[in-house]
């Protein structure tokens, strides 16, 4: 059996990134939380980019609770749509270029979240990685492990699950 | 010294309405006093999480739970004006209905020396049929701290 020869390594990547990027433009409240996300492969890793206006408590200052939980569920739906979506891309079974927020699948829908404050958010940037521990045809459950400074002493974690949408075929 | 019922609703409505990230969710305090509060927030482009549909991001929705039931905490009349959320959970029952306004109402149930038990619900214009509902503990600060 013969392989296919590899393929360009730029040309993986461009698409891999217009694949993450058309997931990241179709959601303007990623926008307005100022969420990048850094790839490497597979694997993302969420940027909350620091801004004033996360801010919860002035007095302290730390961050607020809701941007916290929703820096976390930001980076679970994520994680679960690009997975969702890494095969098809892989395999060119999904066209990247013509990816744009109307054509692009839909994507999983929140059932439930639960969200653990383990200190308090200090007023600069944070990070967060998503595993998805199952993967089944109509149910996700998903990880969320948040940190500042030390990726061993996280400051917000939390576990949802989610409805994943209808595929074809 | 106690405080009065007014005096605390008082602290804690403007500490909420100072709070940047609330401000930024163009959040309104509504109802505060005795461990409630209700506080609402109107749709936004910016707060979209699928833009397929226009509905609201579920952590959108989050942070309103959050910031509510941190004010019914506020508002007890066994804490303290300060309060930091341990936990949340919050179950999702449907998407709430693009270009409504959304309302909480949190209720914090239970008091302990150290935390704060609270139960909250999430409506649109529809109010029969809750778009979400939570359940969290928060910190009580009180005065003199822990004995």
């Amino acid at each position: 059996m013969s392989r296919r020869p590899p393929e360009p390594v730029a040309l993986v990547k461009q698409r891999r990134d217009r694949t993450l990027a058309a997931l990241v433009a179709g959601v303007p409240y990623i926008g307005f939380l100022g969420v990048t996300f850094d790839r490497r492969g597979d694997e993302l890793t969420a940027v909350l980019n620091y801004d004033g206006k996360l801010i919860g408590n002035p007095l302290l200052p730390a961050l607020h609770g809701g941007a916290i939980a929703s820096f976390l569920e930001v980076t679970a739906i994520m994680e679960l749509s690009f997975n969702m979506l890494w095969d098809d891309v892989e395999e060119g079974r999904l066209d990247v270029e013509a990816l744009t927020p109307e054509t692009l699948p839909r994507l999983p829908k929140t059932i439930d979240f639960t969200v653990d404050y383990l200190r308090s958010g200090l007023p600069r940037d944070a990070y967060a990685r998503a595993r998805v521990n199952r993967l089944g045809r109509r149910y996700a459950s998903v990880h969320v492990e948040a940190w500042q400074d030390n990726r061993q002493r996280l400051f917000a974690q939390a576990t949802g699950h989610f409805l994943m949408p209808p595929r074809d075929g | 010294m106690a405080q009065g019922a007014d005096d605390k609703a008082r602290i804690a409505r403007q500490f909420i309405e100072a709070i940047p990230f609330s401000r930024a969710l163009r959040m309104q305090l509504d109802e505060i006093g005795n461990g409630v509060a209700v506080i609402s927030m109107p749709w936004s482009e910016a707060l979209v999480g699928d833009p397929k549909s226009g509905v609201i991001h579920g952590g959108a929705v989050s942070a309103l739970m959050d910031t509510c039931g941190g004010a019914a905490v506020m508002s007890h009349p066994e804490a303290l004006a300060g309060t930091a959320t341990i936990d949340l959970r919050i179950d999702y029952m449907r998407a709430a209905a693009p270009g409504q306004r959304i309302t909480a109402r949190a209720e914090c149930y239970h008091v302990t020396r150290s935390v704060a038990f609270v139960r909250a619900e999430a409506w649109d214009e529809d109010r029969a049929r809750p778009v979400a509902a939570a359940t969290g503990a928060f910190t009580v600060e009180r005065a003199g701290g822990r004995p």
